[in-house]
């Protein structure tokens, strides 16, 4: 029934994980015992495509220990919602102890995993917020392709909602303002500028003016 | 490696589908040598980057060597004034963060990070105080912790929420430096800003979790004051509950503090913190339906909501109330029976398991037809749902035994994975032995299914099975054709267990006997070694010419009777047993149970299937129980085990030794088991027995006691004393209990213990048997009928006041558990605000004499209940011995 809890001691090589430290905080969150009383945890976001693809995944738990084990995770969580509806509310689906909240778009499945003792409204919101964003980042043209052309912007944006596990922000317009003004193009904001730039911006003003 | 296989360019527009298509780690890491250039690019960086960070999230991983280097280029990014660069600079370092062994690494990026933290861009000092929380150690804390203190009171809440997030993961390992934070965190939960006062309060409560006073003025000065976002409303909620919970109910008026609260957090505009408030409501300890109502009423709305996750919420909370208040959920029936259709799959099981608790006697047919039609478009994980809510609902019905059996058998027919046909045979099997009438019709069921199963587990499980009850049906023969099916068609495990099976009836039922021996010669002829085996030593065993034993009795305890040594010791003797002369002595295997390694602990995070549905083990613990007694030999002559209580904890949770008792009650003797556990690490106890005094139990003596050699760290033993008492009869009594030991030190880097030990004791709580100890707890299928028939000779009726009771359903569970009888017909629910109520009870009283109960009860105004016992029994003076039991509890 629960394939996925006989989780492969496939240790990975000597290489270094990618999500090492988050994961060390998390389970001590779990493992001391206040869960019940603590604030919301998030366990994964999942961003797949649609033949069930990574193209952005953030892990905030050790529940999976391995690269194999978090694959194993997506296909399954991918197969069972794959045939449900799920593009104009987010549905939800519950299995292994975890509830999952899910939304699709295009060619896009975003999903948010939690322990199923958590409140699924909550959530839901953070599944919403990430959807909205992320359709804000894109401009509404949200899709595999523009994904992972914006992908910088996917992983900011995810940074911006949950950190190792709690909460950041559910507020879609606010994570897409956090996330937008770094963007590569931003301009360079006037308190950062070094003197000489400064200078050049003041010289480079001074000449439209004559110009004008 | 280093040849750059595809370049790629961005910029242009391709015609590929993915802009990483071809993308190799070798050439990116390549490519990551820009980040060393004098004049760096930030546009180019930081596309490397998002390359990088691409290969890490489709699970590539870097060798030490690699990362550092890719670190250490990372860092010279720092030099840029690029704001988005930093930013993807800030991703990639939490993303490959150096250990804090990697010093050099540590220090290096600390200084620039530090940099950014006192600079005047909010997005910098907000992400540089997230990096930095995440590679700091507690020098390092110290030194940055002022700047942290000024963070969490800033201005700006994206550094303020930054700095409080932070602080609750730094929490778990320096707790010390951030609980001196408090003041600054007191300040941040006044935050204007929502999110903040979210962190503030998570980072407030951890800190003072084990401070109840200080958690209940938290609770009580919030509640009074503004609370601004949904979030922190509801952990608000989960703090109040948690006050709730340890401060208990106010005796006098029966009113529990802050309860108001929770109840206007029902009425609240976010639908987040109205089911957190229910949710609250519904697990409060002992929740009357006064408190439950509005939550119910609420909840119900939810069930017709256009969103799935309000709807799966809602039915999701109800299903865990019906468990325990079955009724409170019966108004939502209606909305409850449109949900089974629902296209979420999760929240249709929900519906249905919620129904199967709440229906009552006259719906279970209704119900039955509904599931049928749902069942062959869910996933087998929620029919085993299905399967285990019918089990638990037919249990509690008796009387529509027919048409759940008939349901089991009909879905067994059907396509289906092990675990789910594995749940269905444990149903049937539970049903069987719970129910008498039920027997012979899932015996035939079980042998059906046999004839075409493709899993041998269960053929052999099976087999195992009909081997113990079908001999004791009315027509045994009846079930030889499906056994010896099995020898003709199957493996050759599926034989061997049909070859015992055999042999189980042949020595049961005389009549069958000759036919018997000629199937088992038939099986000399088998292929296998085992099964030809097994069917000669059953022939001769059966002719009464083997060396298990000449008599009958000796063939059934050898057929039926329970291995006496534990499997793994049996194991490692056969392991360790070389091929001589000398043939195998199983009585020279070790009886005692061996502890657990440790290494078979749970794993963390990791909870029992999430749709709990109140199921009994196929396996039940008495099973175990007698096994474990009948190993024992100063015990194993007590006769027949009546009855074994469920574990009384002796010590408070998190205390050195754990030590908790289940009382085991025979005829003429009392035994308790009681299961130690030593949670200390650097200690080995030695000679562990539990003393009992007995000068407040005067009708028992001690008459034996069995000591624990050993009791490492973290394995529980079990150390046993037995009394004399006065056969049959239920005799009370209080014992104190003392544990004693010799400790010895363990060295807990090598685990090896020192030689010489000390002699220590322990006080343990108090234990007492009680009347409710001799009752077993047996259904009855139709009350009425058993009422009827047990006659009016042996009756005796009482009325007896109560006094002032919380609720009507109050007086009535305590009255059961004063009993401890079974309910019947489910008469242990009281309605909501009902004024009257009858409550049906059965048991076996100790010398098995059947005892029913008729409850009624009644309540007025004030709150004083009354009740009238009725009792019938086969034996006057049991029934006045549980009019005693009544008087005196």
């Amino acid at each position: 029934m629960n394939g996925l809890r006989k989780k492969e001691k496939n240790g990975e090589d000597d290489g270094v994980s990618n999500e090492r430290s988050s994961c060390v905080y998390f389970s001590w969150l779990l493992a001391s015992g206040w869960h019940r009383d603590s604030c919301p945890l998030v366990k994964n976001i999942l961003l797949l495509d649609s033949e069930g693809k990574r193209v952005a995944v953030k892990y905030f738990s050790d529940d999976w220990p391995n690269h194999n084990a978090k694959l194993a995770f997506e296909r399954s969580v991918f197969t069972k919602t794959a045939k449900t509806n799920a593009r104009s509310d987010a549905e939800i689906t519950m299995f292994d102890g975890y509830i999952v909240v899910y939304k699709f778009v295009q060619d896009l499945h975003f999903f948010v995993t939690a322990g199923d003792d958590e409140n699924e409204l909550i959530i839901a919101t953070v599944l919403q917020g990430f959807f909205d964003a992320v359709g804000i980042l894109l401009r509404g043209d949200v899709g595999k392709r523009t994904s992972l052309e914006n992908l910088d912007l996917i992983l900011l944006c995810i940074d911006e909602i949950v950190d190792g596990g709690i909460i950041l922000e559910t507020d879609a317009n606010t994570i897409a303002g956090k996330v937008a003004t770094n963007a590569v193009d931003g301009a360079v904001p006037l308190a950062e500028q070094t003197i000489s730039q400064a200078l050049a911006t003041a010289r480079e003003h001074f000449a439209r003016s004559l110009f004008k | 490696m280093a040849q750059p296989l595809v370049k790629k360019d961005d910029d242009q527009e391709d015609e590929e589908y993915s802009p990483f298509l071809g993308i190799e780690k070798g050439s990116v890491l390549q490519e990551a040598r820009v980040f060393n250039d004098p004049q760096l690019d930030a546009r180019r960086c930081s596309q490397v980057i998002t390359k990088l960070l691409y290969l890490l999230n489709q699970g590539e991983t870097f060798t030490k060597i690699e990362a550092t280097e890719v670190f250490f280029a990372v860092t010279k990014l720092f030099q840029s004034k690029d704001t988005g660069l930093r930013r993807m600079v800030y991703l990639m370092i939490k993303e490959i963060s150096p250990s804090s062994d990697e010093v050099m690494q540590v220090i290096i990026v600390t200084s620039s990070l530090m940099k950014d933290m006192n600079s005047k861009t909010d997005m910098y000092r907000a992400n540089a105080i997230r990096v930095l929380c995440r590679i700091t150690d507690g020098t390092l804390l110290t030194q940055i912790e002022r700047y942290l203190k000024q963070a969490i009171v800033d201005k700006n809440p994206v550094v303020a929420s930054a700095a409080l997030v932070s602080g609750i993961h730094l929490l778990q390992t320096n707790p010390e430096i951030v609980k001196r934070w408090s003041n600054e965190v007191q300040e941040a939960v006044q935050s204007r800003a929502a999110l903040v006062q979210f962190h503030a309060l998570a980072l407030l409560h951890q800190i003072r979790q084990n401070d109840r006073l200080a958690v209940s003025k938290l609770v009580s000065s919030l509640t009074r004051g503004s609370v601004r976002s949904s979030l922190a409303q509801c952990l608000l909620i989960r703090y109040t509950s948690q006050v709730i919970r340890e401060s208990g109910t106010n005796s006098q008026s029966g009113d529990r503090p802050f309860f108001d609260h929770l109840e206007a957090c029902l009425r609240h505009k976010a639908d987040m913190v109205i089911i957190e408030a229910a949710r609250a409501i519904t697990e409060l300890s002992g929740v009357t339906s006064r408190e439950l109502t509005p939550a119910i009423t609420v909840l119900q709305l939810f069930l017709s909501s256009s969103k799935p996750v309000i709807r799966f919420a809602a039915v999701r909370t109800l299903n865990k109330v019906a468990m325990t208040h079955p009724l409170a959920v019966t108004n939502c029936n209606i909305d409850m029976e449109s949900l089974i259709s629902d296209q979420n799959r999760s929240i249709a099981t929900l519906a249905i398991t919620t129904l199967l608790k709440t229906g009552n006697e006259s719906s279970v047919d209704r119900l039955m037809k509904q599931i049928s039609n749902f069942m062959s478009d869910i996933a087998d994980e929620f029919k085993i749902v299905v399967v285990e809510a019918i089990r638990s609902l037919c249990l509690k019905f008796p009387l529509k035994h027919r048409s759940l059996m008939n349901f089991l058998s009909n879905i067994l027919r059907e396509e289906g994975g092990f675990e789910y046909k594995k749940a269905i045979i444990d149903s049937i099997v539970i049903l069987i032995r719970d129910i008498p009438e039920a027997k012979e019709p899932g015996l035939f069921h079980l042998c059906e299914f046999i004839e075409d199963c493709e899993f041998t587990y269960l053929s052999t499980q099976i087999l195992h099975f009909l081997g113990k009850e079908g001999p004791k049906t009315s027509d045994p023969s009846k079930y030889i054709r499906y056994i010896y099916n099995r020898v003709i068609l199957e493996n050759a495990t599926v034989r061997a267990a049909a070859v015992s099976t055999l042999a189980k009836f042949g020595s049961m039922v005389e009549l069958l006997k000759p036919r018997i021996f000629v199937l088992l010669r038939r099986c000399l002829f088998d292929t296998d070694d085992e099964v030809r085996d097994r069917a000669t030593l059953y022939i001769n065993m059966l002719a009464g010419d083997s060396s298990v034993g000449k008599t009958d009795k000796d063939v059934k305890e050898f057929l039926f009777g329970p291995l006496d040594v534990p499997l793994a010791n049996l194991e490692t003797s056969l392991q360790s047993y070389e091929s001589s002369e000398e043939p195998f002595d199983i009585s020279a295997v070790p009886k005692e149970v061996k502890p657990q390694p440790l290494t078979e602990k749970k794993a963390p995070g990791k909870k029992p299937p999430s749709f709990a549905v109140s199921a009994n083990g196929p396996t039940s613990p008495v099973d175990a129980y007698e096994k474990l007694l009948s190993s024992i030999p100063e015990i194993s002559n007590y006769g027949q085990l009546f009855k074994s209580s469920t574990p009384v904890e002796l010590t408070e949770a998190e205390t050195e030794y754990a030590v908790n008792v289940v009382k085991h009650i025979f005829n003429g003797h009392v035994v308790f088991q009681f299961n130690c556990t030593n949670t200390i690490p650097e200690q080995l106890l030695e000679n562990v027995i539990v003393t009992v005094d007995t000068s407040e139990a005067e009708e028992f003596a001690e008459v034996a006691s069995k000591p624990l050699k050993t009791l490492p760290y973290d394995s529980p033993g079990q150390t046993f004393v037995a009394f004399e008492k006065p056969d049959g009869l239920p005799s009370n009594g209080r014992f104190s209990n003392m544990l004693k030991f010799i400790v010895k030190e363990v060295d807990p880097s090598t685990g090896e213990a020192e030689e010489d030990g000390v002699d220590d004791e322990y006080q343990l709580e108090d234990l007492e048997v009680t009347a409710a100890d001799y009752m077993l707890k047996v259904p009855v299928l139709n009350f009425k009928n058993a009422w009827d028939s047990m006659g009016p000779d042996c009756e005796r009726v009482d009325e007896y006041g109560l006094g002032v009771r919380e609720s009507l359903g109050e007086a009535v569970s305590a009255v059961i558990n004063i009993l401890g009888m079974q309910p019947c017909e489910g008469t242990d629910v009281v309605p909501n605000n009902s004024r009257s109520h009858t409550c049906l009870l059965s048991g076996v009283f100790i010398g098995n004499v059947k005892v029913l109960v008729r409850l009624s009860f009644g309540i007025d105004g004030p709150k004083q209940v009354a009740m009238k016992l009725a009792v019938r029994s086969e034996d006057a003076a049991i029934s006045d011995a549980i009019h005693e039991i009544v008087a005196n509890g």
